[in-house]
């Protein structure tokens, strides 16, 4: 399968000139792409040749280029990064495909993502979510002793399996519900593992769930599509912890108000 | 921010999927007691015709549990409709391609049409047998009514059969996915046990739709 010599491709990529108009599949043939490029440099020197003729470059989100942000989306064939295991779209390379292959590009596909131009999608749903709860509130000053803390090794490995989450979104692009759960239950989960994450756990897990709710992200139904998708080989374990935690908050957490005193 | 915690439990995505869960595995349940309800027909006519008799002798208990039959497969059915219109609403427009041959199975991706199957097996079933034809006879010097006759009547038609065997295919397919993914949707999921808890989902589907499917088929080549 693995290419060494440079290949001509036949690509199909999703063009769209902003939020309000229809996009279209628009196709495009590049010649000379080494197997060593990543997916981003190939469109990188398609970008080349479209600039050079004058035409619109393609817009698409990325950065690190490293597997490491989580920037870089699109979906390659119909798969969010392509559907490699492990694998953000930076980190995919051009060996993968062959001389004469057909590729098609689209933007990650979700209601609660529209598209911005071309491939670019809005997931800043993504972060309100993440402002609903995905934090920890701490007090400044110096910083604590490591040890002041003691955290087993496994919870702080699982804690750390799902902090791995770069927020991509390819979980909601890939699952048939455009559900968020995976994206929203690995930070609920990664902090309930820890002692840090436990006074606003409760709060953190009902004020999460319920932005996710409200903007447009589907239901979970257990296709574990998202897990098999993720570049982070994150687990729906962590949508089950998520789960369990909204539900102890949902019936145990009683918000004081503030006729009622409290801290 | 969170004024009625419990009040938007269950409006939210996570307490829908547990009503969905806590009642499908009732439901899983309630598939068991009436497979071995069946399973007396194989015994004979007056042993099914006793279990007959004798469920109707718990009067209005039976109503009660009747009563929370239905509403338990209401609630499944109405939110199960709900949660998947809405995420048929999430899923965009230009939804991309749903299998990456990884995560979604044949089994999970039918969820609402074998659903939809068995809510109609569900009212044709009812009408056929529970509320079909009344036949009495006695048994042991007391007069009952002939279920066992309504229900080998109703086996003898090929058509019947088939279409009896084919529901319980979708049931099966229906449990093979829920089974398990009720349990995910309650919180129980972890690497040390939710692969047995699969296991157990696919023979359950296997037994009880295999059950079924087995009965109506023994019945007709039985005959009246
Ligand atoms: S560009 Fe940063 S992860 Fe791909």
């Amino acid at each position: 399968m693995a290419s060494t010599e440079n290949m001509t491709l036949n690509l199909k990529i999703w063009r769209q000139k902003n939020a309000t108009t229809e996009g279209k599949l628009v196709d495009y043939r590049v010649e000379n792409v080494s197997p060593d490029m990543s997916f981003l440099e190939m469109i990188d020197v398609l970008n080349d040749q479209l600039v050079r003729k004058g035409e619109d470059p393609i817009a698409f989100d990325h950065d690190c280029r490293e597997g490491i942000c989580g920037m870089c989306s699109m979906a390659i064939d119909g798969k969010a990064h392509g559907g490699f295991k492990n694998t953000t779209t930076c980190q995919v390379h051009m060996r993968h495909y062959k001389n004469g292959d057909n590729i098609v590009v689209e933007p990650f596909r979700a209601s609660a993502f529209p598209v911005i131009k071309d491939l670019t999608v809005d997931r800043s749903a993504m972060d309100k979510v993440m402002a609903a709860g995905g934090y920890v509130t701490a007090n400044t000053g110096n910083a604590p002793d490591g040890n002041a803390m003691l955290i087993p090794k496994p919870i702080a490995d699982e804690a750390m399996d799902a902090a791995a989450c770069i927020g991509c979104g390819a979980c909601v692009a890939s699952c048939p519900n455009g559900s968020g759960m995976l994206f929203m239950s690995s930070k609920i989960s990664q902090l309930a593992l820890l002692p840090q994450g436990q006074p606003e756990s409760p709060r953190r897990a009902l004020n999460m769930v319920y932005t996710h709710d409200s903007l447009g992200f589907g239901n979970c139904s257990t296709h574990a599509e998202c897990e098999a998708t993720c570049p982070k080989g994150i687990s729906i374990e962590h949508i089950a912890r998520a789960n369990r935690e909204y539900m102890k908050a949902a019936f145990t957490y009683h918000e004081k108000k503030r006729s009622e005193g409290g801290a | 921010m969170m004024t009625s915690a419990v009040n938007h439990y269950f409006g939210s995505s996570i307490g829908r999927k547990h009503l969905v869960a806590i009642t499908g595995l009732l439901l899983c349940g309630f598939l068991v007691s009436h497979l071995l309800g069946n399973l007396l027909l194989l015994v004979g006519p007056d042993a099914f015709n006793l279990y007959s008799y004798k469920l109707f002798a718990l009067g209005g208990l039976l109503y009660v549990i009747e009563a929370g039959l239905a509403l338990v497969f209401l609630v499944h059915m109405y939110l199960a409709v709900r949660l998947n219109i809405e995420n048929m609403r999430s899923r965009g427009k230009y939804a991309m391609k749903k299998r990456t041959g990884r995560g979604t199975t044949l089994m999970s991706a039918t969820m609402p049409y074998t659903g939809l199957v068995l809510l109609v097996f569900l009212i044709l079933h009812l009408m056929n047998l529970k509320f079909g034809t009344v036949y009495t006879t006695v048994v042991d010097g007391t007069e009952m009514r002939d279920i066992y006759k309504t229900t080998m009547e109703y086996f003898a038609n090929p058509v019947s059969v088939g279409w009896y065997v084919f529901a319980m295919f979708c049931a099966a397919f229906h449990t093979a996915h829920g089974f398990s993914s009720a349990f995910q949707s309650l919180g129980l999921n972890h690497g040390k046990y939710f692969g047995k808890i699969k296991i157990i989902g696919y023979l359950y589907a296997i037994v009880v739709g295999g059950g079924f499917a087995f009965v109506s088929v023994w019945a007709y080549m039985k005959g009246v």
